[in-house]
């Protein structure tokens, strides 16, 4: 990212930044000057602090043992879904894979919900039901976390489909991992969506390790915006929130005009895999600290924020201090909420329960449920 | 692999050993011709496997997750179960071995929980193999991968780090559809397979101790074919039978061996069959010691059952 050498002091000035060049498959990609402003930037910074902080709060509950089970981080790729989002708007809906807290909150959903998912409690995105992979915001159409690799594809094609049908003018984004691409049923679904131009954003989330196991060597192609065929792609900085931003107005545009287009997100994970994946036998701690250095997506906003003169460094100290407090502020609260009721192991199942009955462990307590 | 230099195996990050670091140091004894990673998908890891085995290869495939075979589930039931048939046994994919964890974990929720085994009993062709703890994997697995069928290999994925038993060195089999009498008795016959053996066998000792009844208890090893001879054996002597198993009751296998034997032994039977199994409910996050066939709802139902 180079920095316009002009700089202003008040958050509503426009900014202009010069971002890294698009690569573009079967389409005239987008301008590489983007315009933002302070107050843009300063709240890119404050979501994607929080969004950090989140993660990083899971990983401590995990090792607590108050979280269990399956748990993906999303920490270094946060600049994917907040330039997404200031691109497009709630009645866009989102389908994701099990790497999903952070799109939570990106929808609007709120941190105690997701930390409380994550503990299996009711206050959670989906009552606690789902736990980590099962994050869930309707009223913002964010259709949730799945647990299947690649199955959220498909989905997401039949949301752009029910926004055509609808006219709503919203278009839906599929969102998966480089692991994901090469599932077949990407293909069938990409086919459908562009037989039938459904306003679908394929967002492919490159972050390099499919697991444990590097893009080059499960992908013939790992130039994964090309894999369309006959359907344009771009590849993204997929820490740059400001080149997304731009793709994604772009290609929205584009979806809606014409069909389906593959965004391939350049980005990173700092974490392992899941909670059982160290991260560190399948790629070296240079690689990790270097893009750390080098392209993390906040510090890029950080120093856009100083550069630019919208706040001090030490205004930006401050708000990172506020936004931890408000992560501990969420943990505690998420901690306080009750498990659910047990009723809940047979709602849900049908629109009604069919009459089922749940009982205590042995046959004379038996608890008929509404 | 030793034996058999047609033998390979593959699936998602085997190479470092995979999730449960079942296949850690073949990389180094057998090389990255047989041993290798593929990408994230099901469907293509068992349909290579197919077409290798048809070739006379022994593909030996993982999927990381039996929660995650579905995609795969068109491959095993419609080209791997059926190729020697509809060939008229010109071709067949018998070398073929799928290995896949099931079950509960204690944590694992919707997707990394699921016992999807009664699927795979509807298919003919395809043998179901379900271990019950680590030298019975070891015997079922060896003989799995020799036996000329395809064979759908489920582990128990809760014992991966829980169980601890000495293992025969060695070439060691045990053949696919015999059941193991794990305990002998008298008053009822308790039916499982898999991780839920070890649960039957506390169950028995409680009621043994608490109420003087004697539970025969038998491991299933193989759900297809199943050893109907000896449930009906073992029942006909007992007069009772209860099945159990982690999946949703409907539909499970445990329907299937209560129909066959109370066909067989209705005139012996003392009371009904019964069946303790999972709920007819999604795999559970929180709720999985309520969804769970445990030791206490065993030990209540062979109560009931022994005094009906």
């Amino acid at each position: 990212m180079q920095i316009s050498q002009r700089s202003f002091a008040s958050a509503a000035d426009e900014i202009t930044v010069e971002v890294r060049p698009y690569k573009a498959h079967k389409i005239e990609p987008p301008s590489t000057t983007v315009t933002t402003n302070g107050e843009e930037l300063l709240k890119f910074f404050k979501t994607m602090y929080q969004m950090r902080r989140m993660e990083i709060a899971a990983d401590m509950l995990y090792k607590a043992k108050f979280i269990r089970g399956f748990c993906h981080l999303y920490d270094g790729q946060e600049a994917v879904l907040v330039g997404m989002e200031a691109a497009i708007n709630w009645k866009d809906s989102i389908i994701t894979s099990y790497r999903d807290h952070c799109t939570h909150i990106g929808r609007g959903g709120t941190m105690v919900q997701v930390m409380a998912e994550l503990m299996g409690r009711q206050a959670g995105a989906s009552k606690g039901m789902g736990g980590s992979m099962h994050m869930y915001h309707k009223a913002h159409n964010f259709y949730g976390g799945q647990g299947i690799v690649g199955a959220q594809i498909p989905v997401g094609a039949g949301l752009g489909f029910a926004h055509k049908y609808r006219k709503d003018g919203g278009v839906a984004f599929a969102m998966y991992g480089d692991g994901a691409a090469n599932q077949g049923q990407k293909y069938e679904a990409l086919n459908i969506a562009a037989l039938w131009s459904l306003p679908v954003i394929f967002v492919c989330e490159n972050n390099h390790y499919g697991m444990g196991t590097a893009e080059w060597r499960a992908a013939k192609s790992s130039s994964f915006y090309t894999r369309g065929d006959y359907s344009p792609g771009l590849k993204v900085d997929g820490m740059d929130v400001l080149a997304v931003k731009n793709a994604v107005a772009f290609a929205k545009k584009y979806a809606l005009e014409s069909g389906p287009i593959i965004l391939e997100m350049d980005t990173y994970r700092y974490h392992g895999h899941s909670m059982s994946d160290p991260g560190s036998t399948y790629r070296t701690r240079d690689e990790i600290s270097n893009m750390r250095q080098q392209r993390d997506p906040i510090e890029q906003v950080r120093k856009l924020l100083l550069d630019h003169k919208v706040v001090e460094a030490v205004e930006l100290k401050k708000i990172e201090k506020a936004l931890k407090k408000e992560v501990d502020q969420a943990v505690e609260e998420a901690k306080a909420s009750p498990p659910p009721e047990d009723s809940m192991l047979w709602a849900n199942i049908y629109k009604d329960t069919l009459g089922a009955h749940t009982r205590g462990l042995d046959s004379k307590i038996k608890v008929a449920l509404r | 692999m030793k034996d058999d230099s047609r033998a390979m195996l593959f699936g998602e990050d085997v190479v470092f050993g995979g999730v449960f670091r079942c296949s850690a140091g073949l990389l180094e004894r057998f090389g990255k011709e047989r041993v290798f990673n593929t990408p994230l998908s099901e469907q293509g890891i068992v349909g290579f496997a197919v077409g290798a085995a048809a070739m006379g290869y022994t593909p030996i495939a993982e999927i990381q997750f039996a929660d995650y075979i579905y995609p795969a589930f068109d491959q095993i039931v419609n080209e791997a179960a059926k190729y020697r048939y509809r060939s008229g046994g010109a071709f067949n994919c018998g070398g073929l071995t799928i290995r896949t964890p099931y079950g509960a974990v204690g944590h694992g929720a919707h997707y990394h929980s699921q016992s999807p085994e009664a699927f795979f009993t509807h298919v003919p062709g395809i043998k179901v193999v379900m271990p019950s703890g680590p030298a019975e994997a070891k015997g079922l697995l060896l003989s799995a991968i020799r036996d000329p069928n395809p064979v759908v290999f489920f582990e128990a994925k809760m014992m991966y780090r829980t169980a601890v038993e000495e293992v025969p060195t060695g070439d060691y089999t045990i053949p696919l559809g015999k059941a193991r009498l794990a305990r002998p008795g008298t008053d009822i016959t308790l039916v499982g397979w898999g991780q839920q053996m070890g649960v039957l066998e506390r169950a028995a000792s409680v009621v043994e101790q608490a109420d003087g009844i004697s539970c025969e208890v038998l491991d299933m090893r193989t759900l297809l074919p199943w050893d109907r001879e000896a449930v009906e054996q073992s029942v006909n002597k007992t007069g009772r039978l209860l099945v159990s198993h982690e999946a949703p009751i409907t539909s499970g296998f445990g329907a299937e061996i209560v129909a066959a034997i109370t066909k067989r032994c209705f005139l012996r039977l003392e009371a009904p069959p019964v069946r303790i199994c999972g709920y007819d409910t999604p795999f559970p996050l929180v709720y999985e010691p309520v969804y769970m066939p445990t030791e206490a709802k065993i030990v209540d139902a062979i109560q009931l059952t022994v005094k009906f």
